[in-house]
């Protein structure tokens, strides 16, 4: 495979990339242009599977040698067998998807881990915009405005550590971004972006 | 499709033929058996010295060996040229592409209208119905011969994507990767049901005279019916609509039953032309070939890639209602249970059916890639 090493590297690949253990098993869902996949294989020798629903998409992944599956994600995890990976991942997927705690339950199924990124609801600017400017945001991380979106659900840092303590899901590792760097004062207020790697252990 | 430069095609191409030693039998699964197995088959491209870059395509109902390049004094190339050629999907600039004509088919390999060399006459309905299974291991006679120990990829769509399907489980250590295309596990009551309509058309035929019709008058009236049905199968509702709506051929109704709108004229048209190059006899084996084709049969849906090895791309059309789409998602769920590599990809279509020969520049953006990784693993 040609190497495709973007010259910018993008800042939740990398993290994702630290956190996943090198020669892993790998399924990104949602994986679009394979991007993310792409770069695991490359640095970190993962073995890499796709779920994407965009056709246009599928050519580019196997353009970029990827195993993909077009489907939809909310039917397209039930075909696993328990534990087929060592991480599952949903990377500015999960607000897209229509039931985000029965995907989740079944990533932690078919995967012994799961890697979670999403656009943190509760930034500080977000709070501004609906507090100050009596509209829904529109950040950074949540670009769209409201009638042209495909995000569906939306959620604040604290809303997913609520929802892993109700759900009994250990949250591993957390990691919280701005644009372009790490964040690690008051994340809810500071990250545009949160990773969180979370397991049923 | 953008213009072709005449010289990037195959050319002139000629049909060769395997024979199997005199004297040796070809057992099929039936336990039944004939001799003198013949296959017809053409090659395109060159083997390399490692013997790794055999590419099998195995070919539909109404297909034949003849895949791509032209015959003598012929005007159409084979019934995948588009796919098949320097740069393509299958490219002959890489790859050794072999295709070959089915037992039980009418173009050259064994079947109803061989000669049994016991008699001198053809076989007609004494010729033993074949398999899916039997096809793949007269191929595998075949690949054989060249030397070949295991094959790059095996690719088909429809009764071919069938075979390839077959191939990974009869021959798992042989097969590197599989391209099934447009196709099934197994035959639906539906899609048996299609086929039983088809055959009662010819066996209707008083000419068809329980098989025995060499050197008389063939039951071309019956088998032309089949193929109507066919091709109506092959489409999509939106496809027909687009292609002859309510056109009518002259300007009034007649009020008759001649054929007088478009469509009635394309099927009759189409029905006649088929007779000319088709066997009614190879009809009724190869369609009952893939009635009988069911890899669940004696298994549960979770062992029917058990032992398989192969990495597949599994493709499927969106409006082809003859092989739907679900049935693909089901080989996929059915491999990813067994851990397999697979991709599986619904190119958006409204050609029906008949995609698998007609959305050739999508199938090509996914087949040229994924043999070329395939190529890229091996040498690694």
């Amino acid at each position: 495979m040609v190497s495709r090493l973007k010259e910018e590297l993008r800042l939740d690949h990398a993290v994702i990339g630290e956190m996943i253990n090198a020669g892993s098993k790998v399924l990104d869902v949602g994986c679009g242009d394979g991007d993310l996949l792409e770069y695991l294989v490359i640095n970190k020798e993962t073995l890499a599977s796709g779920v994407e629903i965009s056709e246009d998409a599928i050519y580019s992944c196997v353009e970029k040698g990827l195993s993909v599956s077009h489907g939809d994600i909310d039917s397209g995890l039930k075909e696993y067998p328990d534990e087929t990976f060592d991480y599952v991942i949903f990377n500015q997927t999960m607000q897209q998807v229509h039931r985000p705690k029965e995907a989740i339950n079944e990533a932690l199924r078919i995967g012994k881990r799961v890697i979670i990124g999403f656009p943190n609801f509760c930034h500080i600017k977000a709070r501004f915009q609906i507090f100050f400017g009596g509209h829904v945001p529109v950040t950074s991380s949540l670009p769209y405005s409201w009638h042209d979106t495909p995000n569906l659900h939306f959620l604040s840092i604290k809303d997913f550590r609520r929802f892993c303590r109700e759900q009994k899901i250990t949250i591993e590792k957390s990691v919280f971004l701005s644009s372009n760097r790490i964040v690690k004062f008051l994340p809810n207020n500071f990250a545009l972006n949160a990773i969180f790697q979370i397991s049923k252990k | 499709m953008s213009e072709k430069n005449k010289d990037q095609e195959i050319g002139l191409v000629e049909t060769k033929y395997y024979n199997a030693p005199a004297g040796e039998k070809f057992v099929l699964e039936s336990g039944a058996s004939f001799f003198d197995l013949k296959i017809a088959y053409e090659t395109y491209g060159e083997l390399n010295d490692e013997r790794s870059n055999a590419v099998l395509v195995c070919h539909a109902l109404s297909g034949d060996a003849h895949a791509a390049g032209y015959h003598k004094d012929e005007k159409k190339p084979g019934w995948w040229h588009e796919m098949i050629g320097p740069g393509k999907a299958f490219d002959t600039d890489r790859f050794f592409v072999i295709c070959s004509n089915v037992i039980g088919g009418c173009k050259g390999s064994s079947g109803p209208n061989s000669i049994d060399p016991s008699k001198g006459t053809p076989y007609g309905l004494s010729f033993p119905i074949v398999s899916i299974k039997d096809m793949v291991a007269a191929q595998k006679k075949l690949i054989d011969s060249f030397g070949i120990k295991k094959l790059l990829a095996v690719a088909g769509g429809s009764m071919g994507g069938m075979q390839a399907l077959q191939w990974t489980v009869s021959y798992p250590e042989n097969v590197v990767c599989c391209i099934p295309i447009a196709t099934s596990y197994k035959h639906s009551a539906q899609q048996i049901a299609f086929d039983e309509v088809a055959r009662q058309a010819i066996m209707a035929d008083p000419a068809w005279n329980e098989g025995d019709y060499y050197g008389r008058a063939h039951p071309s009236a019956g088998l032309s019916v089949a193929r109507m049905i066919g091709h109506v199968t092959y489409m999509s509702d939106k496809s027909m609509e687009k292609k002859f709506g309510r056109a009518l051929k002259k300007k009034e109704l007649g009020y008759g039953f001649t054929s007088e709108f478009e469509v009635e004229g394309y099927l009759r048209y189409r029905g006649d032309n088929f007779v000319k190059r088709f066997d009614a006899n190879s009809y009724l084996y190869l369609t009952k070939a893939m009635d009988y084709f069911d890899m669940e049969k004696g298994k549960d849906f979770k062992h029917i890639f058990k032992g398989v090895v192969s990495r597949f791309l599994v493709i499927a059309f969106s409006s082809d209602w003859l092989y739907l789409p679900a049935k693909s998602k089901d080989i996929v769920k059915a491999l990813k249970l067994n851990g397999i590599d697979v991709t599986y990809c619904e190119i958006t279509s409204d050609y029906g059916h008949d995609a698998f020969l007609l959305k050739t520049p999508e199938e090509t953006k996914l087949i040229k890639h994924f043999l070329s990784n395939a190529m890229k693993k091996i040498k690694k």
